[in-house]
């Protein structure tokens, strides 16, 4: 039987299951791969009057005039170093937390402490960065108490030296509970006559985390790193969006939010199709390449 | 049990705990200060450089007064209030027919078509293309272009296709043998034990489209269609209180002593809704993030 034999023959089989998946599959075509379709733009002179069919054809030259642009090593930098610097500061911080709380053998307080945690991550990006303007902008509380510290900015937020701190740090307080979730069900599935055992044996309880504990999480750690390393090119950039200003361009302009100027503000489609054409790249070849190590690790994967 | 009663480890207990009540006060503190500051008087938190943790002067609801006398604030939960209710029933109706479909051992597409889905998780076209399209369907500044085009959560999707390809077969059989369809199996047997992953679908769904701005930032014009996370984008990014002053509450009103207090305000009144629900909902959140890691 041929491919379509099988295929007509499944048809009659199952009719009701496709008129179940089209739906479905309708909006996949529609709103994800059509705009895939759109991408040709990034090699084109786009005009909305020649729409994507009759607008001149320029192959490469798109891209060529991003990479050639001052802005290129600016926004892949940023973009890259945003990221970078939040998987080492930011992966760490809800793994310990997860271990901490884990020692803790009081039922309600532990719920309520994690339960607490949570909080950040369900508030509204948009009041988060409110937040975080009122208190590293101007007159600011965090501002006030970093002048006591030496600072020399009225605004934290406004000087581009601490952009990328703000935002590390401002991600790990909005994460850390949040994040602390999949360890703290790894945690719980760790034997625990393992910890039993150990006890008898004389092991502390430093020895027992080292020699129990972490082992049991390992594969959790690994694999949530591994997917973490292939998210390096992507950025919250709406966050980026909601507190960047001209005054921080150079340190907090991120690959997204250029082309959201280039494209959106500034109308330039051809040519800020081809810079998320190029960021969508990259970031498909680390995500790709990092789930395929996610699975030959364990059966665990982003998708 | 020696090692449970040592010196070190009672030091370490102490250490733990004063630890995990700094770091949920971390969690807290913005918030109680956000709390605190809006009931204060405003005079005094606009001098204010410390972080409040009680009101300062005279209690007084006055930037509540101002909060609520904005047709904006109201129309923007109104709005908020549509999306969230309409998006969610659109993408759990298309999240539950894909995640069944997907799910059917005897259907010879299901994983091609599961493929077709999580290939888009991948890679996309990106946010001009995605812009032009909405733009070509005439969806711009249609209530439409903020439903549609985020309907089908891929993540969402796989939660429920795994959860759906747990339910033993035994059951759909028996219900085959006695002539059911398709339609009736999902309706049934299926949806009847699948509450909880029913649950955890449609409050990821709601929480994100509560909190959701940058596509109605996108696609809308109309003041009247704003959600309220645009409004609060204006109130509190952009520093405009334009829509607070418009509402003519006095026209004596002194913009800049009450900016503060209204900010402030602001944020309580519409993260409320959200504080009051997160506690009874995290545990919904917590079994779809373990359903998602197991992976089908």
């Amino acid at each position: 039987m041929t491919f379509f034999q099988k295929l007509g023959h499944d048809f009659k089989r199952n009719k009701m299951l496709y008129l179940i998946s089209f739906p479905v599959v309708a909006f996949l075509i529609i709103f994800s791969y059509i705009p895939m379709g759109g991408l040709v733009m990034a090699f084109e002179k786009f005009s909305p009057k020649g729409g994507i069919f009759s607008s001149p054809w320029v192959g490469f030259d798109n891209f060529k005039h991003f990479f050639q642009s001052v802005y290129f090593l600016r926004v892949l930098g940023n973009t890259f170093l945003l990221s970078f610097y939040d998987l080492i500061f930011g992966f760490w911080a809800p793994i310990i937390f997860a271990l901490l709380l884990n020692e803790i053998k009081d039922g309600l307080f532990k719920k309520t402490i994690q339960t607490i945690s949570y909080l950040p991550y369900f508030v509204s990006m948009v009041v988060i960065c409110g937040l975080i303007m009122d208190f590293t902008g101007g007159d600011g509380f965090i501002s006030r108490a970093a002048l006591i510290f030496g600072s020399k900015d009225a605004s934290l937020l406004s000087n581009p030296a601490n952009f990328r701190s703000i935002f590390v740090v401002s991600n790990i307080w909005q994460g850390l509970g949040y994040g602390s979730i999949i360890y703290l069900a790894a945690l719980s599935s760790v034997d625990q006559e393992l910890f039993e055992a150990a006890r008898m044996d004389g092991a502390g309880r430093l020895r027992q985390i080292w020699h129990i504990t972490l082992p049991g999480i390992s594969s959790t750690i690994v694999i949530m790193l591994i997917l973490r390393i292939g998210l390096l090119l992507t950025v919250n950039f709406e966050k980026v969006l909601l507190l960047y200003s001209p005054a921080t361009y150079e340190t907090a302009d991120v690959i997204s939010t250029y082309v959201y100027r280039k494209g959106i503000l500034g109308l330039d489609y051809g040519y800020s199709t081809a810079v998320g054409l190029f960021n969508s790249v990259i970031a498909f070849i680390l995500v790709a390449g990092s789930n395929a190590l996610a699975k030959r690790y364990s059966d665990v994967s982003l998708y | 049990m020696l090692a449970d009663n040592t010196p070190g480890r009672r030091a370490f207990k102490i250490f733990n705990t004063l630890l995990m009540i700094i770091i949920a006060f971390l969690c807290l503190a913005p918030f109680i200060h956000v709390l605190f500051a809006s009931i204060s008087d405003p005079a005094l938190v606009n001098k204010n450089e410390d972080i409040i943790l009680f009101p300062l002067g005279r209690i007084s609801f006055h930037g509540y007064k101002l909060v609520f006398g904005n047709p904006s604030i109201g129309m923007g939960y109104l709005n908020t209030l549509f999306y969230v209710v309409i998006g969610t029933l659109v993408s759990l109706v298309l999240t539950v027919l894909g995640a069944y479909a997907f799910s059917r051992k005897q259907f010879m597409l299901r994983n091609a078509l599961m493929f077709l889905a999580t290939f888009t998780m991948l890679f996309n076209g990106g946010m001009i293309p995605n812009f032009l399209l909405v733009k070509n369907l005439g969806l711009i500044d249609s209530r439409w272009a903020i439903i549609l085009p985020t309907a089908i959560n891929v993540f969402n999707l796989i939660i429920m296709r795994t959860s759906f390809m747990q339910i033993p077969d035994s059951l759909e059989e028996s219900a085959r043998i006695d002539g059911a369809g398709d339609l009736v199996i999902l309706v049934k047997i299926i949806l009847p034990v699948s509450k909880a992953v029913i649950a955890v679908v449609v409050l990821f769904t709601a929480v994100s489209i509560w909190n959701s701005w940058f596509s109605s930032a996108l696609y809308l014009n109309s003041r009247d269609k704003f959600p309220l996370q645009i409004i609060l984008r204006e109130i509190l990014i952009q520093n405009d209180m334009s829509s607070t002053v418009g509402a003519g509450v006095n026209e004596y009103f002194n913009v800049d002593l009450y900016k503060q207090l209204v900010k402030y305000c602001t944020i309580i009144v519409s993260t409320v809704p959200i504080l009051c629900v997160y506690p009874f909902v995290q545990k919904y959140f917590v079994k779809g993030i373990m359903i998602g890691s197991l992976k089908g």
